[in-house]
């Protein structure tokens, strides 16, 4: 094993920061710094991470103390997207910490005396049958440097044969905290003499601000600065009270022009195929020995722009020191990232800004919170020395936030005599899915759009296959004899687009799995046993066997008809994460009711099994909601959606019961399970109405209204 | 021009100084230092920011100064502490009831007014109870858990 291992490239993330004191120290008084470069949005990861460096140093978990990332502190780790931090940063770890453990055991053994291979460690403690021993901290006080060298990623970690910890479900570190109300989020963070700011947003992006009540908003007490750049505008106050109240009197006396005008609203599918767009062949597969299929079915489907709708809006601190040096606080995925962009947005040098991670509320995405970094920053240069927070007020996250792009999915099969699809053609429409901060020349920032030397902003990239941005999970698991699947790639689109959880995953597989049941229903074919006469991967069809066990499915007459149904929905997340099947429940009054969701889940290695679960839940509930509920309003004007009554979501009353069994492959390496159940869960509704009702809708969200004319 | 008010929170009285119409919660975080109590909207739509006031789980977001002079009011670091946590705070640990967790404290409020009202309510009467509170992160089943558990403990 060892060899093997010696002879693997390490992890990216291990390879772009190879000292191993960047990822841990030991800590006089018997504790174990852990510094990785991925951040808690929520998660979970920041135990599940802790839980893997226990395991490999062979300490006990509480000895673990997570440090949150920080510019230029940590190791840079890029953006926590992607499901990819147990991959990522996990798969560093355990290496990292494996090293660790058998450097500190070769110390040992040089001094102790005693062969190498004699030696146990429980908890920290080295110890010899002999009676002879010491400890991680002692050797490491002893070589301060020892740490102080590259990773190899040679030394063997342990078999998850031998795991203690990893595979428990060890409770969430930050849970109690937050239960106790201590739980020091972002919005939380003062320091004295600290300012709050709010910033006036123009009327629609683009706009032009031509005049502003500048000097009479100054003047109003507890006002500290009014700040203008270009048409960039926000107010400092000493109160945040008076910084709303001044943000609201500033934007009553401005004058804006022109801006961007938005789609009409309509129908967004037709909206999408008529912009201009860059077509791609992603996939193409052909056997002329297969016919060409004696039924051809075709289906159009389309989802909505949405929003993050996280429920706490995006916050940020700022302040400027001595000699132009600034230091943020942020709950962004990236610190490195927005380091980059913020210091392009200002003119500084990268090295003058440091940036410091802080949990925010739930994050599904790019949302606005690297946004309000370069916002409470360009505030913060306008009072030196004095700390800036800002946290966005609620039409702000709505309006000014990325939006999750909408989509058109068109697809067309042939099905053989047999009721085997022997073609299958799938084409989509859709806007980038990334417009994060750090990867261009420009900052993607939204207030560096607006300064008086404006960076025009980037449009959102069309993230490359095989994980994909609009592409993920456009490419059939299912084993298809001819296939083509084209993207086709808006790069112009007039609303801000970026990464949304699960991506183009949402869409991709709303799609794909709801023509799987049309196919199934054109050959007479139970949905379950049509998609595995079609699948030949055994982890996937595990996971649908799991969840038709799971949901009782042979039996699901029992449920009635007319006014219920069962559907089923598979994806492995970007064809190359979690496997995942949700069988949905579904009721239908005046409404689609999701009763419950019974689903399968495979991840390999299974790291914290109620972590799992609580993501696997969190993502199909959040599914749930966007497939019943959401939809980003807008008018040509401007977005139509300034608080929850524009954009509602799930209430407690409306959320399904969720049963969630994990297939465990102890064999098989981590992935991420956050965004596995999305597509998933919005196939399975839609699958669960049709087969309730025999009809079936294809454009998101399923509305009532939706619902009675596809009737 | 600051007006002084007096308020209880927490069975502690406090004198503070701040326009009358300023909304309680920005009294309660930045005055008074209570940050469990959280912005979500400004509008009393989403929950993150409950208080109980005589009894009651209201929006101190939309609560003006003026009107709670002299009322009761609790907020989630009065219903308990890490030395001494409620039956509701443990519970959400006990059931891992959070993901991001901006959500809980406000959650906390509602099922404490609820609990108080009704010690032994049905899942049915919980999501009710629940409903003005928004969570986007999908723990909403975990929730309604520890209510009941916390509901058996006080029982």
């Amino acid at each position: 094993m060892s060899s093997a291992l010696a002879t693997a490239p390490l992890p990216a993330s291990l390879a772009d920061n190879p000292r191993l004191s960047q990822w841990l120290r030991f800590v006089r008084g018997g504790t174990v710094s852990i510094t990785p470069g991925k951040v808690e949005l929520g998660q979970g990861i920041v135990t599940a991470l802790a839980q893997i460096a226990a395991e490999e140093l062979d300490v006990a978990f509480e000895r673990i103390r997570m440090v949150p990332a920080a510019a230029p502190a940590s190791p840079n780790e890029g953006v926590t997207s992607g499901s990819l931090s147990i991959q990522d940063s996990g798969s560093a770890l355990r290496l990292v910490c494996a090293q660790a453990r058998a450097l500190l055991l070769e110390r040992a053994a040089q001094r102790l005396g005693v062969p190498m291979a004699e030696l146990d460690v429980d908890d920290g403690n080295i110890g010899h049958a002999s009676g002879a021993k010491t400890d991680y901290w002692t050797l490491v006080q002893a070589d301060e440097r020892l740490l102080e060298r590259e990773a190899t990623g040679a030394a063997a970690p342990k078999s998850p044969d031998r795991y203690r910890i990893v595979g428990t479900s060890v409770p969430r570190l930050d849970i109690p905290r937050k239960a106790a109300a201590r739980a020091g989020f972002i919005h939380d963070l003062e320091w004295p003499g600290m300012l709050y700011g709010r910033v006036v947003r123009p009327p629609r992006h683009g706009a032009v601000l031509l005049s502003c009540s500048q000097a009479k908003t100054a003047a109003i007490p507890g006002v500290a600065a009014v700040v203008r750049d270009g048409s960039f505008l926000g107010v400092v106050a000493e109160r945040e009270e008076e910084a709303i109240r001044a943000a609201t009197a500033l934007a009553a006396g401005c004058v804006w022009e022109g801006g961007t005008r938005l789609p009409e609203p309509g129908e967004i599918g037709a909206f999408l195929v008529r912009q201009a767009s860059k077509t791609t062949v992603l996939s193409e597969k052909s056997d002329p020995s297969v016919g060409k299929g004696r039924t051809v079915l075709e289906a159009t489907y389309t989802k909505p722009f949405l929003s993050h709708g996280s429920i706490g809006p995006s916050c940020a601190a700022a302040r400027f020191e001595g000699a132009g040096s600034l230091r943020v606080w942020t709950h962004s995925q990236g610190v490195y990232n927005l380091r980059r962009d913020l210091a392009l947005a200002l003119g500084l040098p990268a090295e003058s800004v440091s940036v410091q991670h802080a949990e925010g509320a739930g994050c599904y995405g790019h949302n606005g919170a690297d946004d309000v970094a370069l916002d409470a920053a360009l505030l913060a240069r306008a009072v030196p020395g004095r700390h800036v927070k800002l946290q966005w007020m609620r039409a702000d996250e709505f309006g000014w936030a990325p939006y999750g792009p909408a989509m058109r999915v068109q697809l067309r099969a042939a099905l053989d005599a047999g009721g085997r699809i022997v073609d299958w053609q799938h084409e989509f429409w859709s806007s980038g899915h990334s417009s994060r901060p750090g990867r261009g020349a420009r900052p993607t920032l939204i207030a560096a759009n607006y300064l008086a030397k404006p960076f025009a902003l980037l449009p959102a990239i069309d993230l490359p296959m095989p994980a994909g941005g609009a592409g993920r999970n456009s490419i059939p698991l299912y084993d298809f004899p001819n296939q083509r699947v084209v993207n086709h790639y808006i790069e112009a689109m007039p609303l801000r687009t970026s990464a949304l959880r699960s991506l183009g995953a949402y869409a991709n597989v709303f799609a794909l799995e709801s023509f799987m049941d049309e196919l199934a229903g054109a050959a007479d074919a139970d949905p379950v046993e049509f998609r595995l006469r079609h699948l030949s991967d055994p982890r996937g069809r595990a996971v649908i066997e799991a969840a038709a066990r799971m949901s009782g499915w042979r039996d699901r007459g029992r449920i009635g008809s007319g006014e219920r149904g069962m559907g089923i929905a598979f994806a492995k997340y970007k064809n190359l994460g979690a496997y995942c099947a949700v069988v949905a429940e579904v009721e239908i009054e005046r409404e689609v009711r999701v009763k419950r969701l019974w689903i399968a889940v495979d991840v390999g290695l299974v790291v914290n099994p109620d972590g799992v679960v609580n993501q696997i839940e969190g993502g199909a509930i959040q599914a749930a909601s966007w497939t019943l509920k959401e939809e980003l309003k807008f008018t040509a004007e401007g977005i139509a959606c300034q608080g929850w009554e524009d954009y509602p979501i799930f209430r407690f009353s409306e959320v399904p019961a969720v049963d969630v069994q994990i297939v465990n492959r102890p064999d098989q390496k981590s992935v991420g399970a956050g965004e596995a159940p999305l597509g998933p869960t919005a196939a399975a509704i839609a699958n669960g109405v049709n087969a309730a009702l025999g009809v079936r809708v294809r454009d998101l969200p399923l509305t009532p209204e939706r619902v009675a004319g596809a009737i | 021009m600051a007006d002084v008010i007096a308020i209880r929170v927490n069975g502690a009285e406090h004198k503070v100084g701040a326009h009358a119409d300023t909304p309680l919660l920005y009294i309660l975080r930045n005055d008074l230092g209570l940050k469990g109590t959280r912005f979500g909207c400004g509008n009393g739509e989403c929950g993150a920011c409950y208080v109980i006031i005589e009894g009651r789980a209201v929006a101190s977001c939309d609560t003006p100064l003026w009107s709670v002079a002299g009322k009761d009011i609790l907020t989630i670091e009065g219903l308990g502490s890490e030395g001494g946590l409620h039956p509701l705070q443990q519970a959400f640990i006990d059931e891992q009831a959070a993901q991001c967790g901006y959500c809980a404290s406000g959650i906390m409020m509602s099922a404490a007014a609820l609990l108080a009202n009704n010690p032994a309510p049905t899942d049915a009467e919980i999501r009710a109870a629940l409903d003005k509170n928004l969570c986007r992160c999908g723990t909403h089943n975990r929730i309604v858990r520890a209510v009941q558990r916390a509901a058996v403990k006080q029982a």
